[in-house]
């Protein structure tokens, strides 16, 4: 089973409708006045997170403090962290400051996401006219495929993320006389402390721990702005800072026929169209659930097109170049294949769903089909469905409900006056 | 199992529509995601052909035991040559879809290619009904 990174705080959640509403795969309910996360529908987009007003979603992260179990620190940053200053700050000042944190080195991102660019291309070159070809960077989209468009799973490219190769290339860089080596992500995403609990290979993920970048930012920027000397750290070029927005992904593999979609509605609707056939003129399409990519992660305090633009700026300004010496091939394929996930199965046997769908139908049309979520469901249809799996009951629709009062108003009414006359002592 | 839809033919925004709808059916029925697929396929297809050439129509889906039985009626122009229609890359779309990135003249080849029977009985001027079959095992 699936445990998402998103939660809610309970005490903060006020039980309105606007995280039912806006959830893509309608994986939250309220119930008892509260929101409660489906964890086998959720995809760790963090949608609910951006459109919550009382504050009661976060993504779960680490602690700062949880680098302190480690002997050897190592902070490998996303390559959305640039998005913080303008290009006059140097990546090497940001890195420098960030390492000032407390870590005993740094390793980008930015430059495993480099040696991915690389191979993605060879993979394309391989699979020539078998695509087109999702990736897989963005965990909150293989996520939906699994969920939503599982017909899809083999056309997602079955890499590790630039996150995982990083920390690999940091612990081989530490070697071995450091003692207890732990590699931390600086994070923008609500979903990779879920990835690095299921890494898509059977080993374990390296990366010890995920850290916001939010709750980072504000101590890193008062580093870059004292007398700090800055240390020579950076390695990655443009191409792999580029990732840190969307199409810069797409951009770093120099081809033809790539398209890129940022938000988690519009790659909803490019993937119904690439379900029905009508996507095939593309080799590799970039998916990012957030808006204008990582940078537009939960997890990120600047306005998410600020930084996009200062990602670019620095894309200018480093130079495109993908890495020539990226170290040994590494194998970055997943060693498990993705699994659908069937949550939106009715049943496993084929007859009884297809009862349930009737049932769920014949349900539908006594609902009003307003879709208002006051029953704690986010439609009417999702209602109905709720019903029929044992979840919910018909008269927590309030139309049902002042339905049902009226009828058995009427009844007692009538009941009323069937009374013999000469009993009513008032009268 | 049965379900209807009324096929708008002067929007092309909406086509598709009836074709999601569906293939959300198949997949809470838990129908393999290669069925899902194909069927999503030839109903869009199918569909957009409506859409284009007939100016609408209706479509009925019947989700049998054993296979998805799509019928597509319209009474638009209807088809002179089925034959000629069915050659991929053939198409008579108007400019207008054409402008829209329809008519590529893939539509009935790609129904073929991803169903297990397809029968088009046709009359000019009277108009169309395209039946079209997947088998689920």
């Amino acid at each position: 089973m699936y445990k998402q990174s998103v939660q809610l705080i309970v005490d903060k959640c006020i039980g309105c409708t606007n995280c039912i509403k806006r959830c893509p795969t309608e994986a939250i309910r309220v119930q008892n006045g509260k929101a409660l996360i489906i964890s086998d529908r959720c995809l760790d987009c963090g949608e609910c997170i951006r459109v919550c007003q009382s504050n009661a979603k976060i993504a779960v992260s680490d602690p700062m403090a949880i680098i302190d179990d480690f002997d050897y620190k190592i902070a490998i940053p996303a390559p959305s962290l640039y998005g913080i200053a303008d290009s006059s700050v140097s990546t090497d000042r940001i890195l420098t400051g960030l390492k000032h944190l407390g870590f005993d080195d740094v390793f980008e991102v930015a430059t495993a996401a480099e040696i991915i660019t690389k191979r993605t291309n060879e993979f394309l070159l391989n699979n020539e006219g078998n695509g087109p070809f999702i990736s897989s960077s963005c965990p909150a989209v293989v996520r939906l495929v699994q969920v939503s468009f599982p017909s899809l799973i083999g056309q997602i490219i079955p890499f590790i993320s630039p996150m995982e190769l990083a920390a690999r290339l940091a612990k081989e860089r530490a070697g071995n006389d450091k003692g207890k080596v732990g590699v931390f992500f600086i994070s923008p995403c609500a979903a990779k402390f879920s990835e690095i609990r299921n890494p898509h290979r059977q080993e374990k993920s390296r990366v010890d721990g995920v850290i916001g970048i939010k709750d980072i930012q504000v101590k890193l920027q008062r580093l870059i702005r004292s007398d700090m000397e800055t240390e020579k750290l950076a390695s990655a070029s443009g191409v792999g800072i580029g990732w840190g927005r969307i199409d810069g992904e797409a951009r770093a593999l120099a081809s033809d026929g790539v398209i890129s979609v940022d938000g988690i509605s519009n790659t909803i609707s490019l993937l119904e169209e690439l379900e029905n056939g009508k996507i095939n003129q593309f080799r590799f399409i970039e998916l990012m659930a957030c808006p204008g990519g990582c940078v537009g992660g939960p997890m990120t305090l600047v306005n998410p097109y600020v930084a996009k633009s200062r990602i670019m700026d620095r894309w200018d300004t480093a130079g495109a170049v993908v890495c020539e010496d990226c170290g040994p091939l590494q194998d970055i394929s997943w060693t498990e294949e993705l699994q659908a996930s069937s949550f939106m199965k009715l049943d496993d046997d084929y007859e009884k769903a297809m009862l349930m769908m009737q049932r769920l139908d014949l349900i539908e049309k006594t609902l009003p089909g307003i879709d208002c979520g006051s029953c704690g469901a986010p439609t009417c249809h999702s209602f109905a469905e709720d019903i029929v799996r044992g979840r919910a009951v018909v008269t927590s629709c309030i139309f049902v409900l002042r339905k049902k009062i009226r009828q058995l108003t009427e009844e007692m009414i009538k009941l009323e006056d069937v009374l013999p006359y000469r009993l009513d002592k008032d009268e | 199992m049965e379900f209807h839809f009324d096929v708008c033919g002067e929007d092309y925004s909406l086509a598709g529509s009836a074709s999601s709808m569906i293939k959300k059916k198949l997949n809470q029925l838990g129908l393999p995601p290669l069925i899902v697929r194909k069927t999503a396929i030839v109903m869009y297809e199918a569909e957009i052909n409506m859409v284009i050439h007939a100016g609408g129509g209706v479509v009925d889906v019947h989700i049998n035991p054993d296979d998805i039985r799509i019928i597509l009626k319209d009474e638009g122009p209807g088809i002179p040559d089925i034959d000629r229609a069915m050659e991929a890359g053939y198409s008579t779309a108007s400019d207008k879809a054409r402008e829209l990135g329809f008519g590529a003249g893939m539509g009935l080849p790609n129904i073929r290619k991803n169903s297990d029977d397809l029968r088009i009985e046709s009359k000019v001027g009277e108009g169309t009904t395209v039946t079209i079959m997947v088998k689920l095992k």
